[in-house]
């Protein structure tokens, strides 16, 4: 096993094998995993926004679902991935608090994650597995070498997608 | 204020921290207060402590994302629109609703699950301290706030603080909370304490304050 490098919220960070990046208490946001399995290389974003066209100050790349993927495509790039190769793991978008009145605030896990969804398509990368939504927090793992994406809950078990 | 749009913690100037840092310290101490009545004892507070925060470092307020915790959330309406989220400590929650139910302080490290009884109890405080803060801000600005009934989450406090962060998110690469530590006895609680304006609010409870021109 590689180096663990950590990405914070709103954040992201592409690696060259052997690596593992991780994020801690992914809550509404998504964690978005792109692996080449080409070539090892591994990226992971943790984004809070579903669309940077909706908001003015869009300087943090990472924040947003739609600029973060394109971003960390090309950091990947960068590193040696071809696109072609890319597959992509999403986590997170829980809904963390279950008020009855439906609002913005409660649904943006959800949003974030139709984003991802979304923008992939739009690219062609290959959505290959997901652990999205529920009510609970989750601390993933991605490993260059296996290309697996490790799922962590509290009480609510543990996954390799 | 046209400009409300771009408006964003990153850019809050030491004015504006201290009037929020004296809306938290009003709050709180409105909030030690009610929780002494509540409580029958004497309970003290520290200077509130008001942090601004990149995303990067707001989930590992408590040293690390994963730490489980009690996250209570409610909605605010009236005059802004919002939430307020309190966060403790699993073990600091288990402190208060010891407290509360007369429990001892054997019992106290005990477990870190909460029955229904526990977790009104906690709802219960959720609403105290929630309703002195936004009294407070209430008289201070004039503007008239309602807190909703509490929700509880328990659950890694990166998760949680994704809630209120993603909110601030909107506005800036910032979020703004203020550290609470009660003292009740020889016992220190500490809870975390997120106001979360809507967008539109912002400007409204920044104008109110009389910190934006």
């Amino acid at each position: 096993m590689g180096n663990i490098v950590k990405v914070g919220m709103a954040d992201l960070k592409a690696l060259r094998h052997p690596a593992v990046l991780t994020t801690l208490g992914l809550g509404s946001c998504v964690g978005i995993a792109l692996i080449d399995m080409r070539t090892n290389i591994i990226g992971l974003a943790h984004a809070m926004l579903p669309d940077s066209l909706q908001i003015n100050n869009r300087s943090n790349t990472a924040k947003f679902v739609d600029t973060a993927i394109d971003e960390l495509i090309a950091e990947m790039g960068k590193l040696g991935a071809v696109k072609a190769g890319i597959v992509a793991k999403l986590a997170g978008g829980a809904q963390m608090f279950s008020f009855s009145q439906s609002s913005d605030l409660m649904r943006i896990g959800h949003r974030n994650v139709i984003a991802a969804k979304e923008k992939l398509r739009q690219l062609g990368v290959p959505l290959v597995a997901e652990d999205t939504g529920g009510n609970y927090g989750r601390t993933i793992e991605l490993d260059s070498a296996t290309g697996i994406l490790l799922v962590k809950t509290i009480g609510y078990g543990i996954k390799r997608i | 204020m046209k400009k409300k749009m771009s408006l964003n913690f990153d850019k809050l100037n030491s004015f504006q921290i201290d009037v929020l840092k004296e809306i938290g310290n009003i709050g709180a101490g409105n909030a030690a207060t009610a929780l002494a009545k509540m409580l029958r004892r004497k309970v003290d507070m520290d200077v509130p402590k008001v942090k601004v925060l990149k995303f990067q470092e707001v989930s590992e307020i408590l040293g690390r994302a994963d730490i489980p915790v009690v996250g209570l959330l409610l909605r605010v309406t009236g005059d802004i629109k919002g939430s307020i989220m309190f966060i403790l400590e699993n073990e600091a929650a288990r402190i208060w609703v010891n407290i509360l139910m007369g429990k001892t302080h054997a019992e106290r490290n005990e477990c870190l699950k909460f029955d229904e009884i526990e977790i009104s109890a906690l709802k219960e405080i959720a609403n105290i301290l929630s309703s002195s803060y936004l009294s407070a801000l209430s008289t201070l600005t004039g503007l008239n706030i309602m807190p909703s009934v509490p929700e509880l989450a328990i659950d890694m406090v990166g998760a949680i603080v994704s809630v209120p962060a993603i909110e601030f998110g909107k506005l800036g690469d910032s979020v703004l909370y203020i550290e609470t530590e009660f003292l009740e006895g020889n016992t220190r609680v500490v809870g975390d304490f997120f106001l979360v304006p809507d967008f539109d609010s912002y400007g409204v409870l920044l104008k109110a304050l009389g910190v934006l021109n």
